[in-house]
């Protein structure tokens, strides 16, 4: 019951969000400079050609009925027609949804198995040249510009190493071993940043977890080290990290946009630069409005998970 | 037996500015990190008189050369000085980083504090739309906007502070409802303090520290923001010279020229780095809990 009190508050919330999103992504296009007919009929249409597509897209009709008419088709899926490969919106961001997913993915694995054990390593030797250097790195990792650090592992593993290709995409079905070595560099870039943010973090709540009362409680009961930071420390300072890896990832779906670029992986981020390049209007508000959406529903299960992990919530 | 009277020793209290300067300076870190910041400003002052050439100079027989004694971090690919274009390249990284924090300020803390004094539906709706904006990753929604309002470097800090405005915001409401609750903005009301005066008068000073080093924070997220934006033409267009601009040039010729891809890069690191350790530094100083 109380969960579901504690879910119904959280869904409360994110409705008027996801309806002021919508509002605030609509406004986007229509209100910044730029005709919209003009884009979608090219520079050399003449006059008629151009009410013809007004009417048409409904452009002519007062503003707050083009954005009911256009909630209206997006809440059934339907987000318009590219204009460049004149293909459903919906459809096309589908496709790009799957390959951003296995990128998101790989890179979480990483950033999980890299700095969740150092952020622990570094508040268990608190003070020590270990945590100063844990430190140091997720430091640099956090201040790196990925795209530059991208730049720099194609140049050293794939133009002189030649160990991983340094662009392109292999559907996983196709061949899984190719697939694999292409998302490695990638992953790693994206990986790293959050890397550095769970490390920080890990870092901070598992200081704080070894000052609790419980942990010397513990440690005074004669268990081991070992098990006192894994078994007691770890379990409770994983609560924040749980929640902040969660939202991480939902900035991974739609913020590997640089990453996308360098390597030529086809997913959301090279769909939004080739779309705001070719001034694909329809392409853009529905990859924004697609990509806040899943962030809000990542935000949602962050919640849900700190309150399932949580104790002290539960009651 | 003599009595020995003690005369009262008054010390004038230090002031916050001194005691967080004093704070900060005891970091040694810190310290480094503000001057290097300092160095890469001089950098960008100085650029017309230490640029060794001019940056937009091309020459065609100097195509892609490897770094020499004549050009210490060799040319690009139309034979343009990188080191002159490096030198350069700091001003539109650093007007980035500061502009966009400037525009970001002027609009959230007045929304932020109206917000957060007044409270009520006015404060819900700020909110709901911060959220909304939130929710479109920052780069995304930079991206978006510097395409819509034209490939420009000034668009682009446009951009990037729209873009940065909703955390302003946040933290600018979150500091105005703290303020608020305390004695001597109660005190100021009951004396008969309008709402603007306790606003602008109490309000204002008293949430400077958390914005100050926000403002670190989100001038290092700029900077990235920039490159990023004129890593793929929509920020800095050539041949003026811009950090992310020179990586986008450099990842074309990788093979035939590495030097091209290190320099800018490691610009934009080393600046972003000690940013965010002189925001570090800041926080602490400001950090209350630490006195």
């Amino acid at each position: 019951m109380r969960f579901l009190i504690f879910f119904g508050q959280r869904l409360a919330l994110a409705v008027p969000t996801v309806l002021i999103l919508s509002v605030l992504v609509f406004l986007l296009q229509r209100l910044l400079p730029g005709d919209p007919a003009l884009a979608m009929g090219g520079d050399e249409i003449d006059l008629q050609g151009l009410e013809e597509i007004r009417h048409k897209y409904g452009l002519d009709l007062p503003i707050h009925l083009q954005y009911f008419r256009w909630l209206g088709s997006a809440l059934v899926g339907d987000l318009g027609i590219s204009l460049r490969n004149s293909m459903g919106v919906t459809e096309l961001l589908l496709g790009k949804l799957v390959i951003t997913l296995q990128l998101a993915f790989a890179s979480m694995i990483i950033a999980v198995v890299v700095g969740i054990p150092l952020g622990v390593l570094a508040a268990s030797r608190h003070g020590t040249w270990l945590d100063t250097a844990t430190s140091a790195v997720s430091l640099t990792s956090i201040s790196i510009p990925h795209f530059w650090l991208g730049i720099l592992l194609v140049l050293a593993f794939s133009v002189n190493l030649q160990w991983f290709p340094s662009s392109g995409y292999v559907p996983f079905w196709e061949d899984p071993r190719r697939s694999a070595m292409g998302f490695v560099l990638p992953s790693i870039v994206l990986g790293t940043g959050i890397a550095g943010v769970l490390m920080r973090h890990t870092r901070s709540a598992m200081l704080q977890s070894l000052g609790a009362d419980y942990v010397r409680t513990a440690r005074a009961k004669g268990l081991s080290e070992r098990r006192v930071v894994l078994r007691h420390a770890l379990r409770n300072a994983l609560v924040p990290v749980v929640t902040l890896g969660a939202i991480e990832f939902g900035h991974l779906l739609a913020g590997a946009v640089l990453t996308e670029q360098i390597f030529s992986i086809p997913g959301f981020g090279k769909l939004l630069v080739d779309g705001v390049l070719y001034r694909d209007y329809a392409v853009v508000q529905g990859l924004v409005l697609v990509s806040a959406v899943l962030f809000i529903l990542v935000s949602l299960t962050a919640d849900v998970l700190y309150f399932v992990i949580n104790p002290r919530l539960r009651g | 037996m003599a009595s020995v009277t003690q005369t009262p020793v008054f010390v004038r209290p230090e002031s916050r500015l001194r005691r967080v300067l004093r704070r900060l300076a005891r970091r040694r870190v810190s310290l480094v990190a503000g001057a290097i910041v300092l160095c890469f400003i001089a950098m960008a002052l100085l650029a017309p008189l230490i640029a060794p050439y001019d940056p937009t100079k091309a020459s065609f027989m100097l195509v892609r050369k490897a770094p020499s004694a004549a050009h210490w971090l060799g040319t690009d690919e139309v034979g343009r000085d990188v080191l002159s274009r490096m030198i350069w390249g700091a001003r539109s990284s650093l007007l980035a980083g500061a502009i966009p924090v400037v525009v970001a300020l002027l609009f959230s803390v007045p929304l932020g504090v109206i917000s957060g004094y007044a409270g009520g539906v006015l404060d819900m709706v700020v909110m709901r739309v911060t959220d909304a904006m939130l929710a479109i990753p920052f780069l995304i929604v930079a991206i978006t906007l510097a395409a819509f309002l034209g490939p420009d470097l000034k668009n682009a800090m446009l951009a990037i502070g729209i873009a940065s405005l909703p955390v302003f915001v946040r933290l600018a409401r979150a500091a105005a409802m703290s303020i608020r609750a305390e004695d001597y903005v109660e005190a100021a009301r009951v004396i008969g303090s309008s709402h603007l005066r306790i606003a602008f008068r109490h309000i204002l000073p008293n949430m400077l520290p958390p914005l100050l080093v926000q403002a670190s924070v989100m001038a290092a997220a700029a900077i990235i923001a920039e490159a990023s934006l004129s890593f793929l033409g929509l920020g800095q267009q050539p041949p003026a010279p811009s950090w992310g601009s020179m990586l986008n040039a450099a990842q074309r010729h990788m093979a035939a020229a590495p030097w091209m891809a290190i320099a800018p890069g490691a610009m934009i690191f080393v600046l972003v780095i000690a940013l965010n350790i002189f925001g570090d530094g800041l926080r602490d100083a400001l950090d209350p809990k630490r006195r």
